[in-house]
């Protein structure tokens, strides 16, 4: 096949003109794609009263980071860092325990049940939550947990927001992690079966620890996505002060938040941890957005 | 293949396969007899009915029940619920006052409501346009990445970025760049006085539309990343063999490339019509849903987080979401699983 390969090298160096087209095209579009961003730093960067006097398309005079210590005490935003944590954290820890015990019960084991379960979660997942709000809403307001939560009920508590995220993600990540743990070869558990091991100790020694690649990806996947949520804190929280930092972000503006430079800066901060993330977890997130999507 | 959703935040939604490819030997045991185990319904190979003890199955049992409980009491009960009430009236306080009105919900709603057929025309233009602009789009970026080319990385970063944010933040964004007096595009273009003002969010003919160059910013990003994943299932050796047959990139593309990606032109699809379904945040940050922006996730939330709670109006709203997505997820479901069963 040598002789093939030097055709092709021969073939594949790619004709310069067309390469630096190419590369104008992506940097252009990149850049137009960055453009609101920017657009929204440059204007949280610079103080109202001159944007307001010069018109925003204009040279700053002065570039100040005021907007964002200004928007981070004004808000009290380390306080909803807080909460949002306080629901995160428990949330993404809770869906992969629980889902990963669905996916090895699903896919080291062959139940009759297991197909329909495995549709009954992957289907759920897949509905608009708009479809079960309202009953939702409403048992969230009968439920009674008088001294378990704030509020006396599921509503409007932290507890209400991390069962709803676990019932809902761990659709998608039994999925996930079923077929992962079916490619792990049987000979494994089979062992252990044979030697009088437990189930649980199969799951929690052999089959667990060898799903750490696609846990990782999945509690990346689900960090960022459970720190987006904006729709089930606005639906089921209703105190200013349990709301997560997403949700919390709408009910701040126009309340300390008033003018766009001051929103601008708000925005920006609350996005800021899941960039940090990103940055540091990005092969996982892609990987775990992906997972599977080609073989191998 | 298999798409799932996710928490509706709409960040995206996660794929998978199964690796038919790499798919393990069934596992020894015989599918001779079975039992009916502790009426739970499932039955129970004779091979592991013989090595898993009484608190084996005990153990497994709850290790999947639990779980199950949990996501079928707030998710499947919940959208059955949807269901009975969209025939009820309720007003929440008390199980006695729920009354049975039969189909004057969904009577109302079809010929008394000014908003259901915008919302339901938007809902389609939401998924036209994110099938039109991202998914070809998305596509061709990916492919262009996929050359191998000096800083991909960066571009992808770029491209992929406003999938990492929340859509509430990308809603204050992009406000940011509509806002009529001091936006970006009305300062650009001077459209910021009067006599000469484009009031992009409060206008009903325009705000749809540019809410939806918001959206379409996104979901390309994140349908990039897909078909990124999904080229890299192209056999190398295709490519070289069409090089070698004189085939130019339009032509190694055409009958080459685009085949191979079938089946992820297939997950991009079902992702973008649920995307297009849940489409809420964004729209809720940018004008509320006022006129022109309707969709159907709006009218439900309004129902409840609004001035009027009528349970079973609202509740006839998600029905009609819930069927135009059951359209949609059902038959993918079943050919994925029924692919599933053959591997």
């Amino acid at each position: 096949m040598s002789a093939s390969t030097a055709a092709l090298s021969k073939q594949r160096t790619p004709l310069r003109p067309a390469r630096i087209l190419l590369h104008v095209f992506l940097a252009g579009t990149a850049l137009a794609w960055l453009a609101p961003l920017l657009w929204a730093i440059l204007a949280a960067l610079r103080p109202y009263g001159e944007t307001s006097t010069k018109g925003y398309v204009s040279w700053p005079d002065k570039l100040s980071l005021d907007n964002f210590t200004n928007a981070f005490q004004q808000s009290d935003m380390l306080h909803y860092f807080g909460t949002t944590l306080l629901i995160a954290v428990p949330a993404v820890l809770l869906t992969l325990f629980l889902s990963s015990m669905v996916a090895f019960y699903v896919s080291r084991f062959d139940f009759r049940l297991n197909l329909a379960l495995l549709l009954v979660f992957t289907a759920g997942n897949l509905l608009p939550q708009q479809v079960i709000i309202t009953p939702l809403y409403r048992m969230y307001l009968l439920v009674d947990l008088p001294g378990i939560t704030m509020s006396g009920k599921l509503y409007d508590s932290a507890l209400g927001l991390v069962l709803i995220h676990v019932a809902f993600q761990s659709g998608f990540c039994a999925f996930v992690l079923s077929n992962y743990m079916r490619t792990l070869p049987h000979e494994l558990t089979e062992a252990a079966l044979v030697d009088g091991a437990s189930v649980w100790r199969q799951y929690w020694q052999i089959v667990l620890p060898l799903c750490r690649p696609a846990m990782a990806a999945l509690a990346t996947l689900l960090s960022i996505w459970i720190y987006n949520d904006f729709f089930w804190a606005i639906v089921l929280i209703s105190t200013g002060e349990n709301m997560p930092i997403t949700s919390a972000l709408n009910n701040l503006s126009g309340q300390y938040f008033t003018d766009p430079n001051l929103i601008a800066a708000g925005a920006l901060l609350t996005a800021i941890p899941t960039l940090i993330v990103y940055f540091a977890l990005q092969r996982q997130f892609v990987s775990g957005l992906t997972l599977g999507a080609n073989k191998g | 293949m298999t798409v799932t959703g996710n928490t509706g935040t709409g960040t995206g939604t996660g794929i998978t396969s199964t690796p038919a490819a790499t798919n393990p030997t069934p596992p020894p045991s015989g599918h001779s007899e079975t039992t009916w185990a502790k009426g739970r319904g499932e039955q129970v190979p004779q091979g592991h009915r013989r090595l898993l003890t009484h608190r084996d199955r005990l153990t497994l049992g709850l290790m999947a029940g639990l779980p199950t409980i949990l996501h079928i009491a707030l998710v499947w009960v919940t959208a059955l619920a949807s269901i009975a009430l969209a025939f009820t009236t309720w007003d929440g306080i008390g199980f006695d006052s729920i009354k049975w009105v039969g189909l004057d919900n969904f009577r109302e709603l079809f010929t008394n409501n000014p908003q259901f057929w915008p919302a339901v025309q938007h809902n389609v233009i939401w998924l036209a346009v994110l099938i039109l602009v991202p998914m070809p789009l998305g596509m061709f970026l990916a492919v262009q990445l996929d050359k191998k080319i000096r800083f991909s990385r960066v571009y992808q970063t770029a491209f992929f970025l406003p999938v990492v944010m929340s859509f509430a933040v990308i809603g204050f964004v992009w406000q940011l760049v509509y806002n009529p007096d001091t936006g970006l595009i009305n300062s650009l273009i001077g459209a910021n006085k009067p006599g000469h003002y484009i009031d992009w969010i409060g206008d009903p003919d325009l705000n749809l539309w540019a809410v939806l160059v918001a959206a379409s910013w996104r979901h390309t990003g994140y349908l990039m990343i897909l078909y990124l994943a999904g080229l890299k299932g192209v056999d190398p050796a295709l490519r070289e063999a069409s090089a070698l047959d004189g085939a130019n990139e339009w032509q190694t593309f055409k009958n080459v490339i685009f085949p191979t990606l079938r089946p992820t032109n297939t997950i991009v699809l079902v992702v973008t019509i649920i995307e297009a379904l849940r489409a809420f945040d964004l729209v809720f940050v940018f004008n509320k849903g006022a006129e022109g922006t309707e969709l159907l996730s709006i009218l439900v939330t309004n129902n409840i987080i609004g001035e009027s709670s009528r349970i079973g109006y609202g509740s006839a709203i998600a029905v009609v979401l819930l069927l135009i997505s059951l359209a949609v997820i059902i038959p993918y479901l079943v050919a994925t699983f029924r692919k599933e069963r053959r591997s």
